[in-house]
């Protein structure tokens, strides 16, 4: 515990605030790296997403290429992209390893939530008269979005880790702490920023389920994955029963 | 592509190393998820505490949660155990709620059906629900492989022996090929294990829908638990 004491000391100390390696200044290279590449995973995700969910055409493709993209371990595809884009373009390849790291949850999550959403819904839709183009936007979009905030989630964790590893190249950000720590020896030092790296993923996490519980349409329980109809014993599965007459 | 030539018994070296590494995780994730996921699919108050719990261990990034691990188990940073533990921890966040949410699949009719020719709580569960409950349980299992076996590499950075060290080492002496090799390798060995996965499911449980359901949860698995580098 000890340890811990110590590096809620070096989290406190009125130099992180001050020095020319402060925290404010990692913080913010963390969150810039992060959504700067979430957004553009998220402009390139989120069309090819809804094309293929309002479609139905490609997706085994995007399907494996989800799969495959899990098996890429994000440490090596880092050094990997550094190498190979130059390192006095760091910053450049870090982003294109951050956003091909982004892209398959996003896109799971788009065509997901598109494909969720109850078939019946969209006839009737396309039975009132909607265009296809209407039907996207004010039918399949919507009910579709809590699934596609999900994917942003995902998205937005495996990024704030993997910007946390990128301090090994040269990137900056607060796992910056964690590799100097490492080579100092300075244990305080690592620890601190390791809780301070997990209370900013928990953070950025719990306003993205509270975004995810927003969106949801009013009325609608379509998107929310709680799929709790279960009923263990007879008396409760007769209640449920008459609830639903 | 010289390099990887000259150095083939480094590469196999260090990927029996990476499956060493990879394995126990895995196997005791597993074992450890099947009652704690059943503890989240029988009682509400458990449920909400276990799902949330593993939430949130899932949510620290794993570098993170190498240095944090070791102070708190008193275990020095540097052994093989931490790395152990903290991929443990990961696959049980991510197989407890697979299991939970394979439990939930099963028809409650069969449930009852069991429980009516005469099944005690404790064989229905295995001869019944378990296997009934083992495709969606497989899903959770593969994504848990493929994870892991990937996040083994970060260990390199505080110096544990695995495919990883052929991206530190490789940054180091600025050779592209050997990061690639590290990369193909960790993906082969991924996919590998996955595919042996699939095929002892098939062989296992032919009962399991062929394609449909197991899909399903495939595709929303990446949104879930893609969280973790």
């Amino acid at each position: 515990m000890d340890l811990f004491v110590s590096a809620l000391q070096w989290l406190f100390a009125p130099e992180r605030l001050t020095d020319s390696n402060a925290i404010p200044l990692r913080l913010g290279e963390h969150l810039f790296y992060t959504f700067v590449s979430l957004l553009i995973a998220a402009a390139i995700a989120i069309p090819v997403g809804y094309f293929i969910g309002h479609t139905g055409r490609g997706r085994d493709i995007a399907v494996g290429i989800s799969g495959a993209a899990r098996a890429l371990p994000s440490f090596g595809l880092i050094v990997l992209l550094v190498l190979l884009v130059g390192v006095l373009l760091t910053p450049l390849a870090a982003i294109i390893a951050f956003v091909l790291l982004g892209i398959p949850s996003i896109l799971a999550g788009a065509y997901a939530g598109l494909e969720a959403v109850d078939r019946r819904t969209i006839d009737a839709a396309r039975a009132v008269g909607m265009t296809e183009w209407q039907i996207l936007w004010k039918v399949e979009i919507p009910l579709g979005l809590p699934l596609l905030i999900g994917g942003l989630r995902g998205a937005t964790l495996q990024i704030v880790a993997t910007v946390t590893l990128a301090a090994y190249v040269g990137l900056g950000g607060l796992g910056l702490y964690i590799i100097k720590g490492l080579a100092l020896r300075q244990f305080d030092q690592m620890l601190g920023a390791a809780l301070l790296i997990a209370v900013l993923a928990l953070l950025l996490d719990g306003l993205f389920a509270i975004l995810q519980r927003v969106v949801v349409p009013r009325g609608v329980a379509a998107g929310q994955i709680t799929p709790n109809v279960r009923s263990r014993s007879r008396r409760s599965r007769a209640a449920a029963e008459l609830s639903a007459r | 592509m010289n390099w990887v030539l000259n150095n083939l018994d480094l590469i196999g070296r260090l990927s029996l190393d990476h499956l060493r590494l990879s394995l126990p995780p895995i196997i005791i994730g597993f074992i450890i998820s099947v009652p704690l996921g059943w503890l989240a699919y029988r009682f509400k108050l458990t449920r909400g505490f276990l799902l949330t719990a593993a939430g949130i261990l899932y949510t620290i990034p794993s570098l993170a949660l190498f240095v944090i691990l070791p102070p708190v188990l008193g275990i020095s940073f540097l052994s093989e155990l931490n790395i152990t533990i903290a991929l443990t921890i990961y696959a049980i966040a991510i197989m407890a709620r697979s299991v939970a949410e394979a439990l939930d699949s099963v028809d409650p009719a069969v449930r009852q059906s069991a429980t009516a020719v005469g099944f005690g709580s404790w064989r229905r569960f295995w001869v019944v629900e378990f296997p009934l409950a083992g495709p969606v349980i497989l899903a959770g299992l593969r994504v848990t492989v493929v994870s892991t076996v990937s996040l083994v590499t970060v260990g390199a950075l505080i110096g544990i022996q695995s495919l990883g060290y052929l991206f530190t080492n490789g940054n180091e002496r600025r050779i592209v090929f050997e990061v690639l090799a590290g990369v193909v390798m960790v993906v082969i060995i991924a996919l590998l294990l996955d595919a042996l996965l699939a095929f002892i499911g098939r062989k296992l449980m032919p009962w399991a829908p062929r394609r449909a359901k197991v899909e399903k949860t495939d595709l929303r698995g990446p949104i879930r638990r893609a969280g973790v580098a």
